[in-house]
Formats: C-alpha cells, structure tokens, sequence
C-alpha cells in the first residue's frame, strides 16, 4: 500500500485522522486524548524506584497516581505508531541533532543535548502548572470548548513563537 | 455495553495503547514530530502545526458534540484558573520553543531515531514533571488564584453548544482557505 509507505501526508488528512481518534477516545474509552500526564505519572513511578513508597505521599501523586494508565498506554503507543510510519516509508534514521539545528547552529549533540534539556523541563514543569499540554490543551480541551484550554493554547503559542524568534532572530544573529 | 466497555481496565489499556499507535503513526506522517518542522511553525515559516491542530480541532469539535448530543459520552473540560492557566501555558511555551517538540511529539520523534528528543526532550519533560511534584505543596497558592473552574464557552454564555460549534467551524475553515492561499 503506497499510502503507508509515503514519506507526508496532507497536513488535513492527519488533522482529520487525529479528529476521528478524538470521537473513538471519548467513545470507546470516554476520554480525551492527553500525553502529559503520562509524564507525571512516570515521573512518579522513577522517583518510586530510588526512594520507595513514601513518594506516594507527596500531595501531587496523590492526586496523579504515579501507575500505568490509559493515558500512559496510550504515549506507548505514540512511540510505536511513529516507529511503525518511520519504518515504513524508510525515514527512520538515528539522528544525535535536527537537522535544522545541525544546519543553522552547527553545533554537536552535547550542546543541543543540553538545549533539549532545558526545554524539555520548562516544558514538563509548564505542562503540569497548566494541567495539560499541547494535546491535552491544545487539540482535546479546544475541540471541547472548555475556556481553560483555549486560554492555554493560546499561551502556548505566544510563549513558544517568542521563544523561538527570540533563538533565531536575536540570539543567533 | 459502553459503560461495561469504559470499566474493562485491561481493555481500556489495549485500546489507549491501539489509539496511541494511531497517533503517534499520523503525527510522524503530518511530519510534526520533527524539530524542523515545529521551530518553522514557531517562527512563522510553516503552518504544518497549525493546518494540523486546527482541522483536528474542528473535526473533533463537530464529532464530539455530536456523541454527547446521541448520549454516547460526556465532555471532560479541565479545570483552570488564572494563575494556573497563563503562566503555565507560557512556561510551557517557552519550553515549546526551546527544545521544538511537545510532550506527545517528542515521544513520536523518539520513535524515529531522534535522540535528542529522547536523551534532552523526554528525559527534561520527566525531571519537570518531578520538580513540579516538588514544588506542588509551595505553588497552591499561586495556582488557585482566580479560580474559574472548568467551564465551556456554551456553559459560560448559556447557549446551545451548536451556536458555537459552527462558528468556529466556519472560522477555522475560513482561516485554513486564508493560510492556504497566502501559500504557506
């Protein structure tokens, strides 16, 4: 099938294809589609590892368990689904930088290692002070019309647009 | 029969775990699990991002409402309040902008070979995640100012859900033909 092994798709078509999984999640399993959360949880669930059950009593996972859950099923299957695309139409490749990175800041790995790691908590921490993220938020609580979404959204946006003009266009110039 | 469906919990772990693969399988194929293509979004060069949420968006928008009108499901709108929602969000933006990937699609781009969403992305979004935890019982107070709880727009102005839906539909479609047009 040529349609599983091309490279893209029209940006509409994978919009539509994640909608229709939206009405199968808040069908079959009455949920809305969410990732970070799953990081929390494994958050929780690594802490457990090195200081045992008393993480439990901390207010936070209290109210998030850290356990596998629907939730984390499903970023499972992120990381499967996107091996599987990448497979198929042979665009998996181990890549220690982005190419863009690579091109237009041409630095190693270590340095954008260490980018990646800044960004990757202030995202994680944000995430978590918002209650959501980018699919939580930003394609599930939109679809719902729920105000607090929307408002995260938007400050997603505005905060990652100056973020990235302010690498690109101050920093790097 | 749903409600038996809903409360299956190794069931509902195999379906959240066959959902992710389809996820994980569209975003690597909208190309959005790329750093490329989100710092292009962020700088404005590339609507990939946006053409992608936003018809996710209103495709979800009309099917969703149409299940909870039949009774099929309910809406989880998330609480938020002023001093959790905005500099969360921001934060998060800003997190957004610096590594290029976002929680789902960091995942997705591990799943590619890209080892700085593993190795910087995943691993930096699990050590915020913990200092959140961290931090929790010191932030209360900052995150339950001006709490508004988890209204939807039709909650809040008191209209049939439809009497937004459509305008936003509407809007979103005339945006994407806009985006479209302007060639990018």
């Amino acid at each position: 099938m040529d349609i599983f092994t091309a490279p893209r798709w029209s940006a509409y078509a994978v919009g539509i294809g994640i909608g229709v999984l939206s009405w199968l999640a808040f069908l079959l399993s009455n949920r809305p589609l969410g990732c970070s959360t799953a990081f929390a949880r494994s958050a929780g669930l690594l802490e457990r590892l090195f200081r045992g059950r008393k993480v439990d009593e901390k207010p936070y996972y209290q109210q998030f368990a850290p356990q596998i859950d629907w939730e984390w099923a499903l970023v499972c299957g992120v990381l499967i689904g996107a091996l599987a695309s990448s497979l198929l139409s042979g665009q998996f490749a181990w890549l220690w930088a982005p190419t863009k990175w690579a091109a237009e800041i041409g630095t190693g790995a270590p340095t954008r290692w260490l980018v990646a790691l800044l960004g990757g908590f202030c995202a994680g921490f944000g995430a978590r002070w918002a209650g959501g993220c980018t699919s939580g938020h930003g394609i599930s609580g939109t679809l719902q019309l729920a105000v607090s979404s929307w408002i995260a959204a938007i400050g997603f946006f505005v905060g990652g647009i100056a973020t990235a003009m302010l690498i690109y266009h101050v920093i790097l110039t | 029969m749903l409600a038996v469906l809903h409360a299956n919990r190794r069931l509902q772990l195999l379906l959240g775990f066959l959902l992710g693969i389809g996820f994980g399988f569209l975003l690597q194929k909208g190309g959005v699990t790329y750093y490329d293509v989100i710092i292009d979004q962020l700088l404005l060069k590339d609507f990939t991002v946006v053409k992608i949420m936003l018809t996710a968006m209103v495709t979800g928008m009309i099917g969703v409402h149409l299940l909870v009108r039949f009774g099929l499901t309910q809406l989880h709108p998330k609480p938020g309040s002023l001093g959790a929602t905005i500099p969360g969000s921001l934060i998060f933006g800003i997190g957004f902008g610096t590594l290029g990937y976002c929680p789902g699609t960091a995942v997705a781009a591990v799943g590619h070979g890209a080892l700085d969403a593993l190795f910087g992305g995943v691993a930096g979004m699990l050590l915020g995640a913990a200092a959140f935890a961290a931090l929790y019982p010191k932030l209360k107070p900052i995150l339950s100012k001006a709490d508004f709880g988890n209204p939807t727009f039709p909650q809040m102005l008191h209209v049939n859900p439809w009497t937004v839906v459509l305008p936003i539909v509407a809007v979103v479609v005339g945006l994407l033909y806009w985006i479209e047009s302007a060639g990018l």
